[in-house]
């Protein structure tokens, strides 16, 4: 029935909503960083601990949102830990340009799991929801103490 | 009542021939925004290709020509609501503006530092956020009536905040995040026991129901032509004569006008004074034209039809095993609010819109409502004369698809 949400809705998309991966508070975190999307309502707090050489250690998350933004957080924290907070930035930078569309070429090597979240860009409605964890990292990196909105 | 001419009013909407991802459309978004018969949209091409000129102020025959129509278009409304003098009837961008009209100009001339404005815990942000500014202006004091689980105004606690200070009650006739149809008789006697004027915001309620403002005897009431198959843009402020008349201008311009000198201006007499600048005259001469359409229909015709469209729709959703209703007052226009177990509103809005299914996801504008029932969000269905039983099969069929497989 819901042929035509196959890209967007894909199997991993639903598998990470029904089990959102590192769900949970970070008693050690050393950055702690809330998200908002006014538009929804969704809200997600992101907890990162960074190393003295800038490498993040350990990501979790709380919060609530829709499957395609509970699917990105939990992707996206299961997929920068041990990196850098400089790789996890060029992440961030691919993960905006394939769901934005701004690129038709998406660096699979790269951007791995991520990819499929690649079918928001069909649905404009939709990208902020998958964005959302993505500025908020953006804004742990920066240690901006301010929340995060989408608008 | 005779047989509701669906087929008929279905033809008359084009817009609802329309094809969504390959689906027919099913428009259940109509508390957001209501879609145009054919009438409306003849209106305005006729408009801009006969009749347009601006308003009140050419002795050129197309100048005149527009202002008997818009002008026509005042009297409708005044006809349609049952105001005494088409002087009450203001035409603005919408109720949001009307709302922001009487707080900025009764609100900041008539109430001071202390007084109390009553809203109720239901309200559209349109309704409370034009109050917090004024409050902020002013040193007034914004007082919410609470409602219970079932989203039905406590009457009662409603009651016991009308005191002395209070200056004015802002209320809305019909909740478009939950559907409920409030008391607006016993809260309006209720007020003006105290001598305290109510505004009724009506943007839900209009399409939905006959609306008599004598009868009801409300001071203010304010609705949006667009959710009244009307044209956007397009409003309408209700206001007793004698309010009106001692309010001062809201916004200073061209045609709110007796006499301007560098000195000083003398304004318009009613119903000119709050209408500074060209209004968005073909829409309202088409805002005309969907009143004419609807009368022709007849608004109780509408609600008894909505409402057995509201009673079916409520009594499928009932049967979904995880849907909860959000908003199940006795007393309901047709708006069926709702979440599902474990299923985001937003993904049930995509999947559905997959399907043709135009629905709204999201707070509503009323986050202070999803706050008090602990959701971020809700769905949403609003009905319209338009729509049909076969339609609620579509919505029921594609929730419950989405349930499985979601899973």
């Amino acid at each position: 029935m819901f042929d035509d949400l196959r890209d967007l809705y894909q199997e991993v998309i639903f598998d990470h909503n029904r089990n959102p991966r590192n769900f949970r508070i970070m008693d050690d975190a050393n950055r702690r960083v809330d998200g908002f999307n006014p538009l929804c309502g969704d809200k997600l707090t992101l907890f990162l601990k960074i190393d003295d050489s800038h490498v993040i250690q350990d990501a979790s998350f709380q919060g609530s949102g829709c499957a395609i933004s509970t699917a990105s957080v939990s992707l996206m924290t299961e997929i920068i830990k041990g990196k850098t907070e400089d790789e996890a930035e060029a992440l961030f930078t691919q993960f905006h340009e394939m769901t934005t569309g701004k690129t038709e070429d998406i660096n699979l090597e790269a951007i791995g799991k991520l990819a499929v979240l690649a079918g928001v860009r069909e649905y404009p409605a939709r990208v902020k929801c998958a964005t959302l964890a993505w500025h908020t990292l953006d804004a742990a990196i920066k240690n901006q103490q301010e929340a995060v909105s989408t608008e | 009542m005779s047989i509701f001419p669906i087929e008929q009013i279905r033809a008359d909407f084009p817009i609802l021939g329309e094809t969504i991802r390959n689906k027919p459309l099913v428009y259940l978004d109509n508390a957001a925004s209501c879609q145009k018969p054919q009438a409306v949209i003849d209106s305005i091409v006729h408009t801009y290709s006969h009749e347009y000129a601006n308003i009140h102020r050419g002795v050129h025959t197309l100048s005149v020509r527009a202002t008997d129509k818009f002008e026509a278009a005042r009297e409708k409304v005044r006809a349609f609501i049952n105001a005494a003098s088409h002087k009450e009837i203001i035409f603005v961008r919408g109720a949001t503006e009307a709302v922001n009209l009487v707080a900025q100009s009764y609100g900041k001339s008539q109430l001071k530092a202390g007084d109390e404005i009553v809203i109720s815990a239901m309200e559209h942000h349109a309704n409370i956020v034009p109050w917090q500014m004024l409050c902020q202006q002013i040193g007034a004091v914004l007082k919410v009536a609470p409602m219970n689980q079932n989203g039905e105004l406590l009457f009662d606690e409603f009651a016991l905040l009308l005191n002395d200070k209070t200056k004015l009650v802002a209320i809305t006739h019909m909740s478009n995040a939950l559907g409920t149809i409030n008391p607006v008789e016993k809260i309006i006697a209720a007020a003006h026991a105290k001598h305290i004027p109510v505004l009724l915001d009506g943007a839900q309620a209009i399409p939905h129901m006959p609306v008599d403002v004598q009868a009801l005897d409300c001071d203010f009431y304010v609705f949006s032509g667009h959710k009244l198959y009307g044209p956007s843009g397009t409003g309408v402020l209700y206001g007793k004569q004698a309010l009106l008349e001692a309010m001062p201008p809201y916004q200073g311009g061209g045609d709110m006008i007796r006499t301007v000198t560098f000195a000083e201006s003398t304004y318009a007499g009613l119903p000119h004074k709050f209408e500074a600048g060209t209004p968005a005259i073909a829409e309202i001469i088409g805002l005309g034209a969907a009143i004419d359409y609807i009368t022709s229909i007849g608004m109780e015709n509408v609600a008894a039809y909505e409402a057995e469209l509201l009673a079916y729709a409520t009594e499928q959703a009932q049967q979904i095993k995880g849907l909860n209703i959000i908003g199940q007052a006795a007393e309901k226009g047709g708006i069926l609010s709702f979440t599902l177990d474990h299923i985001h509103p937003h993904d049930i809005g995509t999947m559905l819109d997959s399907l043709g299914i135009a629905i709204r996801a999201g707070h509503h504008c009323a986050m202070p409502v999803m706050d008090f029932y602990g959701v971020p969000a809700t769905a949403r269905a609003s009905f319209a004369m338009y729509n049909t039983r076969q339609e609620i099969d579509i919505l029921m069929q594609g929730v419950q698809s989405l349930i499985e497989v979601f899973g």
